[in-house]
């Protein structure tokens, strides 16, 4: 038996394939909303991969650095260095802000993730785990290494805050979990670049110690000059980062930490769950919704194509039926040129969603497995959405076809 | 339907007191009152009334489309209807021993003019291959095999309408119903059909029923059913030769 619905296909198949297009543009769409949430699941999974890190020790009973702000003294490394099971540990600071790219490309703001790091060496928690050009930070003071999705370039001048920096290393996939590339710049950089103010911010506030009688007394001479020292440096960071030995399990050291040093600390997977089901977790409802809602477009189109076609052939579904055409072929071939409609939309949106993934802002990861998905639920959403038109054209009366 | 089709068509068609009523109580309607008609293999009758005589109901009852509401029906010596229906699959009845030809051809605008009529084998469960030979035989009798790659939109009203008889005798059926078959056509083009007609029911034992009330037609009958108000009266026709 030959194929109706083949034919019927390749009969009109300027209507079927601009159709397809149609449908697939909006199939691309879908499949890139899913690699968006995918890419964004990725970034935090790459950003917890790329920090070399076992455990993340913060301030008690937050969920920081990443989802909530967390602070501890720059000293408390030293402390859990010396606990078992700890291989190595740094201080780290996040800080979310705009990056002034200054020269040679002029001025231009991008919107980065400040990373201040401890000074080491590479592998050292916190530090970021490659380059593609360039090399790390080497100096105390100014260098930046940036992940180039920042758009800087080796040799450029960025100002962060009042300090310009010289970018002398670049990286890559090393964003934050809001897809903002990150900037590495040295953790006493980062610390200034925290709490620095304005100097007329410092003038105001000097002004208003010293007119604090408490703190301006006059018989304890240089008790000014402390207190205004002591505001003018930052001794905080967000979080230590902890490497353990080998031979301790992530769970008995963070176990240790959390008792001996009355911190709040996370592992791999708690921290993952944060990231993924904290973090992204309104932005992935939104998605789904999205993908809800595309799904119901899809489907509303692919049933409407399908019935208007079908309607178009009513009196040709009457002649087959008159003529001893079961109501199964009948059926197969309405559900096939239906199934046919989503195949073409698949090609056309998996074609469109990789061709237009790479240019969107944030990181697009089309999976095989979300394709595979995708697929099987463009066939379903097309099977379903040919039951009206099926139905209408089990309805025709095969007497239709003879006289009036 | 294993018997060599010779042998099926002999006894062509038998009507007997066929009635059919529409709706029911007061507002029922006969539109057959009992109807008697009987065509032998070969012949061709023509089936002629004036509007709401009951001509298309009658096409439909012998299409086993519609259901009647008593008589009798046999088809190639088997009784297909008394009081009820005798065959369970009556979409392989008309597949398999009923031919259609309609006022407009309406082939299937996507299936070439082989596949049109190389449909109904298929649907018998034919392979293709054998289906396809069978449909070219035919439109070689029907002298439109030149035309067998095209699509029914390349061909004009008479050429479809010698497709749409190739198809309703391509499995051989020992009937064929034709609904006002040559309407469309212009005089000459109607005569040619009727030709086709007469020859295809000679050469495949075939019986046809012509459902007409085109005056450019009539005349060639040698057997004429006229129905009104749901009974038939047969009549002799002109029998006007055809060449």
């Amino acid at each position: 038996m030959i194929s109706l619905a083949g034919r019927d296909i390749l009969h009109s198949l300027e209507k079927f394939v601009l159709t397809g297009v149609g449908l697939g543009l909006l199939i691309g769409v879908t499949l890139t909303m899913a690699g968006v949430y995918r890419g964004m699941v990725d970034d935090a999974e790459v950003l917890l991969d790329n920090s070399g890190t076992d455990l993340w020790v913060v301030q008690k009973d937050t969920l920081g650095p990443y989802a909530e702000p967390s602070s501890l003294e720059d000293d408390t490394w030293r402390g859990i260095r010396a606990m078992p099971g700890v291989a190595d540990a740094a201080d780290v600071t996040y800080l979310t802000m705009q990056v002034q790219g200054i020269e040679p490309t002029g001025l231009r703001d991008v919107r980065s993730m400040v990373v201040g790091i401890a000074p080491g060496a590479p592998g050292t928690p916190g530090w970021p785990p490659y380059l593609i050009a360039g090399r790390q930070i080497t100096h105390s003071h100014y260098e930046v290494v940036a992940d180039i999705a920042s758009g800087f370039r080796l040799g450029e001048q960025v100002q962060i805050r009042r300090e310009r920096y010289t970018v002398v290393g670049l990286t890559r996939r090393l964003v934050s979990s809001s897809g903002d590339p990150m900037v590495f710049i040295p953790l006493k950089d980062a610390q200034q670049a925290q709490f620095l103010k304005d100097n007329d911010a410092i003038v105001r506030n000097r002004a208003r110690t010293a007119g604090n009688p408490a703190l301006n007394r006059p018989g304890v001479p240089g008790l000014l000059d402390a207190v205004i020292a002591s505001q003018s440096t930052n001794p905080y960071v967000n979080a230590v980062l902890v490497q353990i030995t080998p031979g301790y399990t992530p769970d008995e050291v963070a176990a240790s930490i959390r008792r001996w040093k009355r911190l709040t600390v996370y592992t791999r997977a708690q921290m993952e769950d944060i990231l993924v089901k904290k973090l992204i977790a309104t932005a992935s409802k939104q998605i789904g919704m999205f993908l809800v809602i595309l799904a119901l477009v899809s489907a509303a189109i692919v049933a409407f194509i399908i019935y208007t076609l079908t309607l178009g052939k009513i009196r040709e579904i009457a002649v087959l039926k008159l003529i001893g055409t079961t109501n199964r072929t009948i059926a197969a071939m309405i559900m096939q040129q239906a199934v046919g409609l989503g195949l073409i939309g698949f090609l056309v949106g998996k074609i469109a969603a990789t061709f237009w993934g790479p240019f969107f802002p944030r990181y697009v990861l089309l999976e095989p497995a979300d394709t595979a998905r995708g697929f099987a639920i463009v066939v379903v959403i097309c099977v379903l959405a040919s039951l009206l038109a099926i139905r209408a054209a089990l309805k025709v009366d095969p007497a239709e076809a003879i006289g009036g | 339907m294993d018997k060599p089709a010779n042998q099926l068509q002999k006894q062509g068609i038998r009507i007997e007191g066929l009635k059919k009523r529409y709706g029911e109580g007061d507002t029922a309607v006969d539109a057959l009152k009992g109807v008697d008609m009987q065509v032998a293999p070969g012949e061709v009758v023509g089936l002629v009334g004036p509007s709401g005589s009951g001509k298309t109901t009658m096409l439909k009852c012998l299409g086993a489309v519609i259901e009647p509401t008593a008589g009798r029906m046999t088809l190639a010596s088997e009784v297909i209807y008394d009081e009820r229906w005798k065959i369970s699959d009556l979409r392989a009845l008309r597949r398999d021993k009923i031919g259609f030809v309609f006022q407009a051809p309406y082939l299937i605008p996507f299936l070439d003019v082989t596949d049109n009529v190389a449909i109904l084998p298929m649907l018998a469960g034919r392979p293709n291959g054998e289906a396809r030979k069978r449909a070219l035989e035919l439109l070689e009798a029907l002298d439109i095999a030149h035309r067998a790659r095209a699509m029914p939109s390349q061909l004009s009203g008479g050429e479809q309408q010698r497709v749409s008889i190739a198809r309703a005798l391509v499995n051989r059926p020992p009937v064929i119903l034709a609904d006002e078959p040559t309407a469309p056509l212009d005089s000459e083009r109607a005569l040619a059909v009727m030709r086709i007609l007469n020859q295809m029911a000679r050469q495949y034992e075939t019986a046809i029923i012509i459902v007409t009330h085109d005056e450019k037609i009539i005349p060639t009958f040698k057997r004429i059913y006229r129905i009104r108000d749901g009974r038939t009266e047969e009549e002799a026709g002109e029998g006007r030769s055809l060449q």
